[in-house]
């Protein structure tokens, strides 16, 4: 009887070992793969040219420099947005309110909500709504922001990693200790100089990591630019917040499931993923970093 | 902490005026986060209601149509025909198909690795483990799906011999990819919560740490275990980039595993852009978007009941009034 349990513990113990190693494994054959294939054709030229000859040939830098402008633009936009509601729920409502509640119960949910429903969304409400409204009350029913191009896109990500940020930002209020509100309220600081001078200097780091984490995911996400801007290819880089662009996963789904030769956009086609997972792990390390920093001190308080 | 309301203090107006309109900007700005999902559910159901509604859109379409076999007994979902037909169930199918393979393969090895880290490994392989899982969860799905589609794919073909390249087996396997993170992260925080305690008590009685792991900390641990599983599985149904990638694309009804298909998200991204605005195709993506939007809403809520209920369990906090004896 014994030596059966023990077989079955030891039988019970290998299987979920296995299972880590699975995942170990996966990860090293997927980010082997590509690194072994997309290593040769990465050079200089190849992030800092135009493609020519049917993308065949020349490098990516206009899906580059499109991807850049777009994860900008949305976090000038989800950043200031992000941190406030993180102050909101912290250091503004009262914790049992009926309000923080159902913020927190969006975010989870926004968290949710399969990314191309927020292309959807993007289209419906920012292209059709938010700019054609704009077109009728701005340019005289002339065609400008009712289509397709870079400030919706960046929008339609913002929306989309807003949960992100709010997470971050608060797990670095969180880490600010109380006794230095109690000391500024005690001289007599208004709660927003408290905020202001002392909580939110303190937290830099923790809205760093969340702008980073939203960027990384940024970066990565197609489904919701789909309809809301990204563009196969433009001969010209995007100057206007209207103008249409390209952009590096859009460029990677659309090479490798619409191109005529495979074979011949092979090489290209790794070295852009390759380009793509380098900027992603990047910004996903930088932000383990920063918050492994935080978390060091949230222990020590 | 409640400080004091800054009208009690005495402040100069034009200061108190400042403070009053940055409480105003703070609090807008939850409320605005509120307003995103109601505003992603009304604009994407807004598009869908022609259906229910619009006699224009019933000439081509409608619920029944979408639902019913047509008079030929057949099922079939081609939008761009001379006669267009919209019936769901090739879609369904699909993408039950591929949500089914990717949860039987990803949930087990995701709950698996998570108790792994939690009771049985040593420190090394527990900081090991979970930057791989990390590292996974940063994969752009893009990548997965291109992965899937050029290397996977490939792979399966010559190992099994499918008759389609790209098909169900293939893509749930990608799919499970994206899974596992979400499963692993939420299963192993419920499996460290469980207090040490518990743990400590059984193994005092005599158990050895299999018996506590599989009797005493997953069964306490449950509920966050089967959220991990019901978040999992509103990921699967929702994601986009692998299965349009990775699937073969072909609305064709078939339960076989290996064969090509078409999931709901893959339909929406592959048409909405060639779309006539205003047509009655357009308004079925849209209302494909709004039932997805709805399945993975209520599927995070269940999911995220079910933390909650963890963590008032494991508070000793019951929702039930006890028993009488």
């Amino acid at each position: 009887m014994t030596r059966w349990i023990r077989f079955v513990a030891a039988a019970f113990t290998g299987l979920t070992g296995l299972c880590c190693a699975a995942i170990l494994a996966m990860v090293v054959i997927i980010l082997g793969d590509i690194l072994v294939h997309g290593w040769d054709r990465l050079s200089w030229e190849f992030v800092s040219a135009e493609p020519r000859v049917g993308m065949t040939e020349g490098g990516i830098f206009p899906a580059i420099f499109g991807t850049v402008v777009l994860v900008l633009l949305m976090t000038l936009a989800v950043v200031p947005l992000g941190v406030a509601t993180a102050v909101y729920l912290h250091e503004y409502a009262r914790q049992d309110s009926r309000l923080v509640h159902l913020v927190r119960l969006a975010l989870q949910n926004l968290a949710g909500v399969p990314a191309i429903v927020f292309g959807l969304f993007g289209l419906g409400f920012f292209i059709q709504f938010a700019g054609e409204g704009i077109d009728k009350v701005f340019f005289g029913g002339k065609l400008a922001f009712g289509q397709p191009c870079l400030l919706w896109a960046a929008l339609t990500l913002a929306v989309l990693t807003l949960p992100t940020v709010v997470v971050a930002t608060e797990e670095a209020l969180r880490a600010v200790p109380k006794s230095y509100r109690e000391a500024a309220y005690a001289m007599g600081a208004t709660r927003w100089q408290v905020v202001r001078r002392v909580v939110l200097p303190q937290s830099i780091g923790g809205m760093l990591t969340g702008a980073i984490l939203a960027v990384s995911r940024g970066a990565g996400e197609v489904a919701p630019i789909l309809f809301t801007g990204a563009a196969y290819y433009l001969p010209y880089l995007p100057k206007k917040l209207n103008d249409q662009f390209m952009e590096l996963g859009y460029h990677i789904y659309v090479l490798t499931t619409q191109s005529p030769d495979v074979e011949a956009t092979k090489p290209i086609l790794y070295a852009t993923v390759l380009v793509l997972l380098m900027v992603t792990f990047g910004l996903n390390f930088a932000a383990i970093l920063v918050r492994s920093r935080i978390r060091r001190r949230l222990r020590q308080t | 902490m409640a400080p004091p309301r800054s009208d009690d203090l005495l402040i100069r107006p034009r200061a108190r005026l400042v403070e009053r309109g940055i409480e105003l900007a703070i609090r807008s700005s939850a409320f605005i986060v509120i307003a995103a999902l109601v505003l992603i559910f009304v604009f994407v159901g807004k598009e869908a209601v022609p259906i229910f509604t619009s006699a224009e859109v019933h000439e081509e379409v409608t619920i029944g149509s979408m639902v019913a076999p047509r008079a030929d007994g057949a099922f079939s979902w081609q939008p761009v025909s001379m006669v267009p037909k919209y019936s769901l169930l090739p879609l369904l199918v699909g993408t039950l198909k591929v949500t089914f393979v990717a949860l039987l393969l990803g949930l087990p090895v995701a709950v698996g690795a998570a108790i792994f880290t939690s009771e049985f490994a040593p420190q090394a392989a527990r900081e090991l483990v979970k930057p791989a899982v990390e590292l996974l969860a940063g994969i752009p799905s893009v990548v997965i799906g291109f992965f899937a589609l050029m290397v996977l794919a490939t792979w399966l073909q010559d190992a099994f011999g499918f008759v389609y390249r790209l098909n169900a087996i293939t893509a749930g396997i990608g799919l499970a990819l994206a899974v596992i993170p979400i499963v692993y992260t939420v299963a192993e925080d419920a499996l460290s919560a469980v207090p040490q305690t518990f743990r400590d008590g059984s193994l005092a009685l005599g158990a050895n740490r299999w018996q506590t792991a599989w009797r005493v900390v997953l069964p306490a641990a449950m509920p966050g275990v089967f959220a991990a599983c019901v978040l999992g599985a509103g990921r699967a149904i929702g994601e986009t980039m692998i299965v349009l990638m990775a699937s073969g694309n072909a609305a064709m009804l078939s339960l076989d595993p290996s064969t090509s298909f078409r999931s709901f998200s893959a339909t929406i991204a592959a048409e909405l852009g060639e779309v006539v605005h205003g047509s009655a195709h357009y308004h079925v993506l849209f209302f494909l978007g709004a039932f997805l939007f709805v399945v993975t809403f209520l599927l995070n809520l269940l999911g995220h009941w079910y933390i909650g209920r963890l963590r008032d369990r494991l508070q000793g906090k019951s929702r039930r009034p006890a028993r009488s004896p």
